[in-house]
């Protein structure tokens, strides 16, 4: 099974990720900030990812990796 | 189902310096996955430029060199044909390639230089603070433009793809566009067709990518890809400007 992993450290909050994903299940999350500062994407409901890339593919700081696990 | 998705080996480790959601990160992606993709990391060498991208040099995980200010396809010319093994490309902004750099580009196109020239064009110098480029859009507020970009001042948007595309030197010119998901996988397969012709021997190619500049444009990353969709693909319409195709160059 493929996954989609959210690497917070690597992220910079842009929201990118959050606009095209088609099930509109990420958000960044205000609560923790990472080292850098920003509030970092992630997936609110892992079951219901369909792993299409979107959010991968548009993450200009390659925050998002696709794995086979 | 999307395929696998890692870091490609032709970046390295080091996270890019880029404001949030600038359109450059993506595009170093696309780079080093046709790089990964042909198996050519080993024998690449890219020449960075002066802009934003002035430290594409700590990114790029092959060989790279450091032009001067828009000087990068005549670096790059005195490489490729020093080293003409070597897979040779260019990383340069609009301020770069069009402005200070109009001369290099133009006559490195014309003489054919087997090289690929990837051209960011964000409508504004980033690095410097966001003032007019040559490829301003009418009317579009920069720094040094505060009312507005007026064609009686300062003339009208360079279209570098079109003008590059009337050298006969030319083999493969396309603009693309990196605004959403379906725009900038076809941007991955434009680049890496770029440098399969120069693996190929069959000359100059150029990608133009219409690309963001959120900061400097005072918007949200969210705002300036729908910005790039809506106002910059009207005035520089995307596609193939001149391909050779599978005839000789
Ligand atoms: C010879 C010279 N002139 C001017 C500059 C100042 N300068 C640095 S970056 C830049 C513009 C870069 O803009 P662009 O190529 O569009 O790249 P971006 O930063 O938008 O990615 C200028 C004019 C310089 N470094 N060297
Ligand atoms: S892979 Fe697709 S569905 Fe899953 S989080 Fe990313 S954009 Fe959303
Ligand atoms: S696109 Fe990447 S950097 Fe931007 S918010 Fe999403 S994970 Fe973070
Ligand atoms: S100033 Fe503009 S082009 Fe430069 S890194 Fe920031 S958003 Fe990107």
């Amino acid at each position: 099974m493929a996954k989609v992993i959210f690497n917070h450290q690597a992220c910079k909050g842009c929201g990118l990720c959050v606009s095209v994903c088609p099930k509109h299940i990420i958000a960044l999350s205000h609560e923790e900030l990472n080292e850098k500062g920003y509030a970092p994407a992630e997936c609110t409901d892992e079951a219901a990812c369909i792993v299409c890339g979107f959010c991968a593919t548009i993450c200009p700081d390659m925050a998002i990796e696709i794995i086979e696990e | 189902m999307a395929k696998e998705c890692r870091r490609p080996k032709a970046l390295t480790d080091t996270p890019f310096h880029y404001c949030p959601g600038c359109t450059h990160g993506i595009v170093h992606r696309l780079v080093a996955e046709a790089i990964d993709h042909l198996g050519i990391r080993e024998k690449t060498v890219g020449i960075a430029p002066v802009g934003c991208a002035v430290f594409a040099y700590n990114y790029f995980n092959t060989d790279m060199l450091e032009a001067a200010h828009g000087r990068a396809p005549a670096v790059a010319t005195g490489m490729k044909r020093v080293r003409p093994d070597n897979i040779v490309f260019t990383y340069q902004g609009d301020g770069d390639l069009s402005s200070i750099g109009c001369a290099e580009i133009t006559h490195a196109a014309n003489r054919g230089e087997n090289i690929t020239v990837i051209f960011i064009n964000n409508a504004v110098y980033g690095m410097t603070g966001g003032q007019m480029a040559p490829t301003t859009l009418l009317g579009q507020v920069t720094t040094t433009s505060p009312y507005g970009r007026d064609p009686k001042d300062s003339g009208y948007p360079l279209h570098m793809a079109e003008l590059l595309a009337t050298t006969r030197g030319a083999a493969y010119i396309e603009r693309v566009s990196a605004h959403d998901v379906p725009h900038i996988r076809k941007a991955g397969q434009a680049i890496e067709k770029a440098f399969r012709y120069q693996m190929e021997g069959k000359g100059f190619s150029m990608i133009e990518v219409l690309s963001t500049c959120p900061t400097n444009w005072g918007m949200t990353p969210v705002q300036a890809m729908q910005w790039v969709k809506d106002e910059m693909v009207a005035q520089y319409p995307l596609g193939v400007y001149k391909d050779l195709g599978e005839k000789e160059a």
